[in-house]
C-alpha cells in the first residue's frame, strides 16, 4: 500500500429516527487502500452509519470529511460524484432488470446523436462492458442479459458488488456482502474485495462474520448501541476481544475492576 | 460468483415452469382467436367475419388501445390509473364545447351549419390534449408530492373527472354533434383502406413501443416498478418519473377524448363508464404484471381487442351486450391469477 493517508473522516455523526437515537456519537476514519470492517450488534447503528457516507441519510449533527474538505451529502448521487459507491444490505437492485441494466442503472450510455438525444439506450456498448467486467471480476453468471430476478443469491450479490467496483473510484461499501451467501460465494466476494483493495480502493465493509472480518479486514471499528467504541487493527486484537467490546462485556468488566 | 447453480432444479418441475411460462405467454393469442372463431361459427355468415365489421371493431377499439398504451406504463411503475376514463370524457367535453363554440353561432350549429370548423376543431383538439395532459399531471403530483397511493388518487380524480365533465355537458349528450367535417374527414375517414384512429393508434403504439423497449424512458419505468428504493439509489429522478408516466397516460386519454368526437361527434358519460375496466384488462390480458416492473406496450394493445371483440360478437348474436362486462371483469381476474403464479414459480429459484 504506497499511500496510506486518510481518505475519509467522521466525527461525532448523530443520527435519530423519531424516538431511536440509532447512532449517538460515532468517529470513523478510512484510510487509502485498506479494508475497514465495521462491527456490531443488531441495530448497533452500521447501516445508518454506512448510508450517511453513501448519502442515503443526512447526519443531524457532526461532520463528514473527504481528503481533509469538510463534505455535505445530500443524496446518493453526490456521494457517488465523489467516487464513492455502496453495496446495500437491502440489495438495491432493480430485479426486473438484467444484469448489465443494473451494471448501469442511473449511468445508462446513449447512442450517438440524434437518436441518443432522444434517450436511447447504447445497448450493445453496456452489454459489452457489463460483459468485459463481469470477466474481469471473474463473476460467472451464463449471460448479463439475464433477468436478475432469476439469478442465484450469490450472482445477484455479485452483480451488486460488480457495480460498486465498476463505479467506485475511491471508496467501496457493502454492507453484510456475504450475509446470504453460501461457503463458497462467500469466499468469492472476500477475494474480490482483496482484489479491489489491491487495485488501491479504500473498502469500509459491515459484518457479523467475525471469522471473515479477521481474514479480510486490516482495521475493525467496533459500535455499540450508536456509538465508536475503538478502532483498532486486526493484528493488533482478538475475535475474543471484539466480541466482548461488541457485547460490552468489556466495558463491564473495566467497571467491575474499577469499582 | 460461480456459474453452478447452488441446487439442481427438479427437471420436472422445471417442465411445469416453462409449460406455464410458454402458456401465459401465449394465451391471449388463443383466446382471442376462440373467441374470434366462437363468434364467426355461431353468426349468420356474411355478419361478423367480414371487413366491414372487422374494421369497425378495430375502429372502436383504436380509443381502447391509446388508453391502454398509458395504463402500461403506469401499471410497469407497480402504480394503477383508474381515472383515464374519466379523463377521456373530461377532456372530450372540453374540447367538443371548444369545437361548438368557435364553429358558429348557437342557431347555425343547432342547425348543422359550422362557418369556422376547421379554426373551431383544431382548437377543440389542442383543448382536449390539455385538458387530458393536466389531470395527468394532477394525478402524478397528488401521488409524489402528497405520499398517497395511486389507488386512490386516481379513484378521486375518476370521480372528479366525470362529475366536471357532466356539469359542463349538462349531464347528457353535448347540444350538438361537433362538425361533421372533423368525423368525415379524420374519424369516419380511411386512408389506405383504414380509418385514420386505427392509423392514429398504431403510430402511437410503435412509438410508444420503441421508446419502452429502447430508450431511457422505458427503461427507467421497468427500474422503478421493480424497485423505487434501489432507482433513486441509482440517481434516478424516481418521483418525476412518475409524474411523467401519469401525464402521458392523462395526454393519451385526452388524446382518446379527440378520437371519441372524431368518431360519434358527440360523447356522454354512460358510454365511458367502462374503459377503464377494458383498458385495464387490456393491460393485464398482454402480461403487464400488476406488480410492476415488467410489461409489453404491444400486446396490451392486443389485449385491447378483447372487449371490443366481445361487445361487436354479443351485439351481432343479438345476446345482451352486458355479458361484455361480466366477460372482461372475470378475463382479469384470470389474468392476474395467472401472472402471480407465474410470479411464486419464479420466485422459487430465489
Ligand atoms: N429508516 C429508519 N427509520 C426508523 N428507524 C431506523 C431506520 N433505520 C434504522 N433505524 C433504527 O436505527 C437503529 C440502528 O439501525 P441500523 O440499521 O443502523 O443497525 P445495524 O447495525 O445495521 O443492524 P443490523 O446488524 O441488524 O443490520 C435500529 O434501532 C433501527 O431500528
Ligand atoms: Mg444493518
Amino acid at each position: 500500500m504506497p499511500d496510506n493517508g486518510v481518505i475519509l473522516e467522521v466525527e461525532d455523526v448523530q443520527k435519530r429516527f423519531g424516538r431511536v437515537e440509532a447512532l449517538r456519537d460515532a468517529d470513523f476514519e478510512l484510510r487509502n487502500g485498506e479494508v475497514h470492517a465495521i462491527v456490531g450488534d443488531n441495530g448497533a447503528g452500521k447501516s445508518t452509519l454506512i448510508k450517511i457516507i453513501s448519502g442515503v441519510y443526512q447526519a443531524d449533527a457532526g461532520e463528514l470529511r473527504l481528503d481533509g474538505e469538510p463534505i455535505v451529502l445530500h443524496n446518493p448521487r453526490e456521494a457517488r460524484q465523489l467516487g464513492i459507491e455502496t453495496v446495500y444490505q437491502d440489495l438495491a437492485l432493480a430485479d426486473d432488470l438484467d444484469a448489465a441494466a443494473n451494471l448501469f442503472l442511473g449511468r445508462e450510455e446513449y447512442l450517438p446523436p440524434p437518436l441518443g438525444s432522444l434517450g436511447f439506450l447504447d445497448r450493445k456498448a453496456m452489454r459489452q462492458r457489463a460483459e468485459e467486467e463481469m470477466r474481469r471480476l471473474k463473476i460467472g453468471i451464463s449471460s448479463v442479459d439475464q433477468r436478475v430476478v432469476e439469478l442465484s443469491g450469490g450472482q445477484r450479490q455479485a452483480v451488486a458488488v460488480a457495480r460498486a467496483i465498476a463505479w467506485g473510484r475511491r471508496i467501496v461499501i457493502m454492507d453484510e456482502p456475504t450475509a446470504a451467501l453460501g461457503v463458497r460465494e462467500s469466499a468469492m466476494v472476500l477475494e474480490l474485495i482483496k482484489e479491489v483493495r489491491n487495485q488501491g480502493l479504500a473498502i469500509i465493509m459491515v459484518s457479523h462474520n467475525l471469522p471473515e472480518v479477521f481474514a479480510v479486514a486490516d482495521r475493525i471499528t467496533v459500535l455499540r448501541i450508536g456509538r465508536t467504541i475503538t478502532t483498532m487493527a486486526t493484528k493488533d486484537t482478538s475475535l475474543e476481544a471484539v466480541v466482548g467490546m461488541m457485547t460490552g462485556a468489556v466495558e463491564a468488566a473495566l467497571r467491575a475492576e474499577g469499582s | 460468483m460461480s456459474a453452478t447453480p447452488t441446487t439442481e432444479p427438479d427437471a420436472g418441475r422445471d417442465r411445469g415452469r416453462m409449460a406455464l411460462e410458454a402458456f401465459s405467454r401465449s394465451w391471449l393469442f388463443v383466446f382471442l382467436l376462440l373467441l374470434l372463431a366462437f363468434f364467426w361459427l355461431s353468426t349468420p355468415s356474411g355478419t361478423f367475419l367480414t371487413s366491414a365489421n372487422l374494421s369497425q371493431i378495430a375502429l372502436s377499439t383504436s380509443e381502447v388501445v391509446l388508453l391502454a398504451i398509458g395504463e402500461t406504463f403506469v401499471i410497469v411503475t407497480a402504480g394503477i390509473d383508474l381515472s383515464i376514463g374519466g379523463i377521456l370524457f373530461f377532456a372530450a367535453v372540453c374540447g367538443g364545447k371548444v369545437m361548438l363554440e368557435l364553429s358558429g353561432t348557437n342557431a347555425q350549429v343547432t342547425a348543422g351549419v359550422y362557418p369556422h370548423a376547421t379554426r373551431a376543431v383544431l382548437l377543440g383538439i389542442v383543448v382536449a390534449l390539455a385538458a387530458g395532459t393536466f389531470w395527468g399531471a394532477i394525478n402524478g403530483a397528488l401521488i409524489t408530492r402528497m405520499r398517497l397511493p395511486p389507488f386512490i388518487v386516481t379513484l378521486g380524480t375518476y370521480g372528479m373527472t366525470f362529475g366536471f365533465g357532466d356539469l359542463l355537458s349538462g349531464g347528457t349528450y353535448l347540444g350538438a354533434p361537433v362538425p361533421t367535417s372533423f368525423s368525415h374527414n379524420f374519424g369516419q375517414g380511411k386512408g389506405l383502406g383504414i380509418y385514420y384512429p386505427i392509423w392514429l393508434a398504431l403510430v402511437v403504439l410503435i412509438v410508444a413501443h420503441v421508446f419502452f423497449r429502447y430508450a431511457r424512458f422505458g427503461r427507467y419505468t421497468s427500474a422503478i416498478g421493480s424497485n423505487d428504493e434501489a432507482s433513486r439509489r441509482a440517481g434516478i429522478a424516481v418521483d418525476r418519473h412518475i409524474v411523467k408516466v401519469y401525464t402521458l397516460a392523462g395526454f393519451l386519454a385526452g388524446m382518446a377524448g379527440v378520437l371519441d368526437l372524431a368518431i360519434y361527434t358527440n360523447t356522454t358519460s354512460v358510454s365511458h363508464l367502462t374503459d377503464n375496466l377494458n383498458a385495464i384488462s387490456a393491460v393485464v390480458l398482454g402480461g403487464t404484471s400488476l406488480f410492476g416492473g415488467v410489461g409489453t406496450v404491444l400486446l396490451s394493445a392486443v389485449g385491447a381487442f378483447i372487449p371490443t371483440v366481445l361487445t361487436n360478437g354479443l351485439v351481432i348474436k343479438n345476446v345482451q351486450p352486458f355479458w361484455q362486462e361480466v366477460a372482461v371483469g372475470a378475463t382479469i381476474i384470470f389474468a392476474v391469477y395467472l401472472d402471480q403464479l407465474r410470479r411464486r414459480r419464479g420466485g422459487e429459484g430465489r
